[in-house]
């Protein structure tokens, strides 16, 4: 009696894991999209706050803008941050940082002028009352990834038309990394 | 209840989550009971179902599970809805309640220790078993009834947590201390849950995998009572120490399995917990949309 209890969840979990194990993804439900909708969307409707969310890297502590990015030379991480922004990040800034009604650009100067520190600062505190949540729940490692792709989407090797997800990882440290 | 319901009722509560998901990514932590600071990103959703399997002595071994509905309502505060449901072997199957739970983070920026305020309204039954959170005098005495005698006792519970949580690095350190009123004239209870969680590997590998170790999070969680207004202190009380590993994966899954070991005379001798959630990116705009139609 109890095996026949208990088999009734377990099957259903084990179809379940079969489908997430093998990165399976369930057709959306809700509005789904392809991705050049969505980026029409973005750009039709633009965040309203940008300026305010760009203002708030000027608020970086000294000591926090004058960090130096450990990873900027290391020859995966813009690859390995272009998957962490894909994951984290594209939902409001966009497939490729241009923006969204939930997120401003981060293609524009404010951000690709800033020092690595303050981009790095801003990422582990958030904007909370803006709606940016804070991102210190990632390892200071993968946030310096995180960094080192943002600053190089606005190099002249910027992939800029191509969606993240698109870099090769291959070509990792070769996409140009500006530094401000 | 009849054997079939029962197996209905728990393959709806896996059900319901399987329908709903869309594409989505997450980065979760191991915890099952305790809670560290990091609230669920504005307008995500998160449905996550908890399956706890306890032993029992002096009675049947239970198997309890509940589904829960996590959403970022800003970024600074986030509510979830719980359904509740338990199976205990050689008795029946029953519905126990449910749970809305908030969580507010009071401050803007990141410190040593972040504090977030956690209030949460319970309306559940005596027969509620899924052991979210110990607190007071709870033992594991309490379950040994039968669900039909559990079932009629009914708390309509406020319960109140501090989280404290730090992140040093890429260990969190997380410390919770509750304190929960019956609202039916029962003196506020008291209990605690700590817990150290690190991933495996801090830095992201270049390629998206399955099995890197950057995926997985292993920690610990301990939790447990400490009596009442009346009666402070240890006295009567369980306690657990639990391991608990998160698994996610790029396709947007998280799996977690602690199992966990009483600690006293009064703890259930084992408890074998596993969950998995899926988070909905952008859940909010979706529902907005189809009130508003497309724009």
């Amino acid at each position: 009696m109890r095996t026949r209890e208990v088999l009734a969840p377990l099957a259903a979990f084990a179809a379940f894991l079969s489908g997430a194990v093998a990165g399976s993804t369930l057709p959306a439900t809700f509005g789904a999209a392809t991705s050049s909708q969505k980026n029409e969307k973005a750009l039709k409707y633009k965040y309203q706050d940008d300026a305010l969310v760009y203002a708030e890297l000027a608020k970086a502590p000294e000591k926090a803008r004058a960090k130096r990015n450990p990873l900027a030379s290391d020859r995966d991480a813009v690859a390995a941050g272009a998957n962490l922004f894909d994951q984290h990040c594209a939902e409001c800034h966009g497939e490729v940082g241009e923006g969204s009604r939930k997120g401003p650009s981060l293609l524009k100067e404010p951000v690709q002028s800033a020092a690595p520190g303050s981009l790095f600062w801003l990422l582990t505190n958030g904007v909370v009352r803006r709606g940016m949540p804070v991102w210190s729940k990632l390892p200071e490692p993968q946030r310096w990834q995180l960094v080192t792709y943002i600053k190089s989407l606005g190099g002249p090797a910027a992939p800029a038309a191509a969606p993240a997800a698109q870099i090769s990882p291959s070509s990792g440290g070769q996409t140009k990394i500006s530094q401000p | 209840m009849s054997r079939s319901a029962s197996r209905v009722l728990s393959l709806l509560f896996f059900l319901a989550g399987l329908l709903i998901s869309a594409t989505t990514r997450a980065q979760e932590n191991p915890y099952i009971v305790a809670y560290d600071h990091y609230l669920e990103e504005p307008g995500n959703l998160e449905i996550e179902y908890f399956s706890t399997f306890g032993t029992q002595r002096g009675g049947n071994d239970h198997h309890a599970f509940w589904m829960e509905f996590e959403y970022g309502a800003t970024a600074w505060w986030t509510t979830e809805f719980y359904l509740d449901g338990q199976t205990t072997f050689n008795d029946s199957t029953l519905f126990t309640g449910f749970r809305w739970e908030n969580r507010f983070r009071p401050l803007k920026r990141e410190h040593f220790i972040n504090p977030v305020l956690y209030v949460e309204y319970e309306n559940i039954s005596g027969a509620d078993k899924i052991l979210k959170e110990v607190e007071g005098h709870d033992v594991e005495a309490d379950s040994a009834d039968p669900n039909s005698v559990l079932r009629r006792e009914h708390a309509h519970e406020l319960e109140f947590k501090l989280l404290l949580s730090s992140t040093f690095k890429g260990w969190n350190f997380v410390e919770n201390t509750i304190a929960t009123k019956n609202l039916s004239n029962e003196p506020w209870e008291f209990g605690y849950a700590l817990g150290a969680s690190r991933p495996l590997a801090l830095k992201a590998s270049a390629q998206r995998c399955s099995f890197c170790r950057e995926n997985f999070i292993a920690g610990v969680e301990m939790y447990g009572g400490l009596g009442d207004r009346y009666s402070f202190g240890l006295h009567e009380t369980s306690h657990y120490l639990a391991p608990v590993v998160a698994w996610n994966l790029p396709s947007g899954w998280t799996l977690r399995v602690s199992p966990g070991f009483g600690l006293n005379d009064n703890s259930s001798r084992f408890l074998l917990r596993w969950g998995v959630s899926r988070e909905i990116t952008g859940f909010g705009s979706m529902v907005s949309q189809l009130f508003r139609g497309h724009r």
